[in-house]
């Protein structure tokens, strides 16, 4: 950095070597999230949800929605390890199917907050014109409660998985991009950004190459915290009937579907509550533990 | 003072435009056509062109935007299909059970939530704080809607305890309400409680460290002051900042806990007109949560100057 500075107006090839934080972190941020216990925690039991849900296939060989009358309500059994439900549909191959399709919604709205987040969060910050209008307009979907908003958007969608993922995404954009922005507003104003501008560099390549990487910090930390709303949120979609169609087994679909035989059969809905329950809270362990490595200052999150 | 809420109104005033904004496009969203969704199937074409024309979906989009930011100044939410009354009106009548409930469950929040995180604080890295920790990080990743579930389940049906769902007014009966609404407000608390325990254990922790708790302690005072006078003043500091996310994550609950409880309240009129398409109320019901969360923001904010001296809002400005 020193050095760098020190030939400002000289050094085209300062563009080349700008500072490299994703090379830094990941040798020693990894090895002090490696020490973290609660992240390690969190990874193993997330690390296990998702195995199971892509494994589907080969840890039950019975269709989550084949139908089998003659065994409807089977208490947890060797046969049944989870029961059964009042189709008598084997709910361990519900529960791990479930794992897929609702871990596949929380990748979804990840993805959709990370691309929109960074782009919106980016311009606001970077383009001082954009940024009154952008963050007014962020405002106003903050304002709403969250799950609140995502089941008024879901409700006019219709049921789907992707009405699910944009719903959710929708909701939780404005909350990414205020973070991104926060961050770009401060890397803006430092030297090595100013040094590349009068070295030349175009502000696209600015916002790429040295703006954005110094952004990822809280920018992970809060992905890691949206995944976990985003399965809570889906879990609700779907238990109000706006998520995934039914037969698809999504956990929420199957605590709602549970919820008529709760008083004979209250393990339909007692398993697939405990499963997103782990799932959840590994997520909020990831979480915790990415930030307190990565981003120590960010202690409240906004719900 | 008066300045700076006069100051904080009028900065609400696009932001309410744009909230309104969304409400009334989220009809907009539906795909195909709006009036046979809430017609159905067997709806002739008259009678979806009177759903056209009652809605007043036959006219362009900015057409209905005007008619709606008219009517919404107003006070004119629309009119719900399903109960065949101003929305406004269904709000109002069913906003105090709401009301009853979340006040409920925001002293669990607070009462809980706070003891919880300072105990935690001063009982620092035992097994005490980490019991504490455990069931705060439990209860933020508990969907509250299946706690609720599972409540039932063990008070209700097995135990025998309190009732599984119904409401009786506080007005009527005080203990009927008491044993009414005590397992739905559980439900909505928990999620809260771990986040406040979390939040009031690190700012705890912060505020143990700071020059003044020295002094206080080097001058003798008894601990139960330094903490409970000394420190909780700057504690709750941050405390009632959330106070506005608190209540925002209590109304969005209240759709899914109010229906699982058969409670007759704001969160279940939302959560029926979203099963049953009635587009006019979930518009006008969003629109009134969210410019009511929006003023109870602003008056947190204003009480903010009242708990902590530093914050003047009228200087400089």
């Amino acid at each position: 950095m020193t050095e760098a500075s020190s030939n400002i107006g000289y050094a085209p090839e300062l563009d080349e070597t700008p500072p490299q934080p994703w090379a830094f972190w990941r040798t020693d941020t990894f090895q002090r999230l490696i020490r973290h216990r609660a992240f390690m925690v969190g990874a193993v039991l997330f690390a296990i949800v998702a195995l199971v849900g892509a494994l589907a296939p080969l840890i039950t060989s019975v269709d989550p929605n084949a139908l089998s009358i003659r065994n409807k309500f089977k208490p947890p059994s060797w046969e049944y390890p989870f029961g059964t439900d009042n189709f008598g549909r084997s709910q361990l191959s519900r529960v791990v199917y479930g794992a897929r399709l609702s871990l596949g919604i929380g990748l979804g709205v990840l993805v959709l907050n990370a691309v929109f987040g960074v782009l919106l969060g980016a311009a606001a910050g970077y383009v001082r014109k954009l940024d009154g209008p952008l963050m007014r307009v962020a405002d106003a979907f903050m304002a709403f409660p969250a799950i609140l908003l995502a089941i008024g958007i879901a409700a006019a969608l219709g049921p789907s998985s992707m009405t699910a993922v944009i719903a959710i995404s929708v909701v939780y954009i404005p909350r990414t991009a205020r973070i991104v922005r926060a961050s770009v507003l401060v890397v803006r104003e430092m030297e090595f950004v100013q040094a590349a501008l009068a070295s030349g560099a175009t502000h696209y390549r600015i916002v790429r190459k040295h703006v954005l990487p110094n952004c990822m910090a809280p920018l992970i930390v809060q992905l890691s915290f949206i995944f976990a709303y985003a399965v809570l949120t889906e879990a609700v979609l779907s238990f109000l009937g706006l998520g995934a169609a039914p037969p698809a087994p999504t956990w929420g679909n199957i605590i709602a579907e549970g919820r008529t035989y709760m008083r004979e059969a209250e393990w339909i809905t007692l398993i697939p509550g405990i499963v997103l329950a782990v799932t959840v809270l590994s997520l909020n362990l990831l979480g915790d533990g990415l930030r307190d490595v990565l981003d120590p200052r960010l202690k409240v999150q906004q719900g | 003072m008066g300045r700076y809420i006069l100051q904080r109104l009028i900065q609400a005033v696009p932001i309410l435009a744009l909230v309104s904004l969304i409400s009334f496009s989220i009809m907009q969203l539906v795909p195909g056509d709006a009036a046979t969704l809430i017609g159905g199937p067997s709806a002739t074409p008259a009678e979806l062109q009177a759903i056209r024309e009652n809605l007043g979906l036959d006219k362009p989009f900015h057409v209905q935007l005007l008619k709606f930011y008219a009517g919404a100044l107003q006070g004119d939410l629309g009119r719900s299909l399903l109960l065949g009354k101003p929305v406004l009106e269904a709000t109002i009548e069913r906003l105090p059970v709401t009301i009853s409930i979340s006040i409920y469950a925001m002293i669990l929040t607070l009462f809980f939530g706070i003891l919880a995180g300072v105990i935690a604080a001063l009982r620092q890295n035992t097994w005490v704080d980490q019991t504490v920790m455990t069931f705060a990080l439990l209860g933020v990743s508990i969907p509250n809607f299946w706690l609720g579930l599972m409540m039932i389940v063990l008070f209700a049906v097995h135990l025998g305890w309190l009732p599984s769902g119904g409401y009786i007014p506080w007005q009527t009966d005080l203990w009927g309400w008491f044993r009414t609404t005590t397992l739905a407000a559980v439900s909505l608390a928990v999620l809260q409680m771990g986040l406040l325990a979390r939040i009031t254990r690190s700012t705890m922790l912060e505020v143990l460290r700071q020059d003044y708790i020295r002094t206080a302690k080097a001058k003798g005072l008894p601990k139960h002051l330094i903490v409970g006078k000394h420190a909780m003043a700057n504690v709750m500091i941050p405390v009632v900042t959330i106070i506005g996310i608190i209540l925002s994550v209590l109304i969005s609950g209240s759709v899914v806990i109010e229906a699982i409880f058969s409670i007759p309240g704001v969160g279940s009129l939302l959560g029926n007109a979203i099963l049953r398409r009635d587009y006019p109320m979930i518009q006008g019901g969003l629109l009134f949560v969210a410019g009511s969360l929006m003023l109870m923001n602003i008056v947190v904010d204003v009480l903010y100057v009242y708990l902590d001296p530093r914050v003047r809002y009228d200087r400089g400005k």
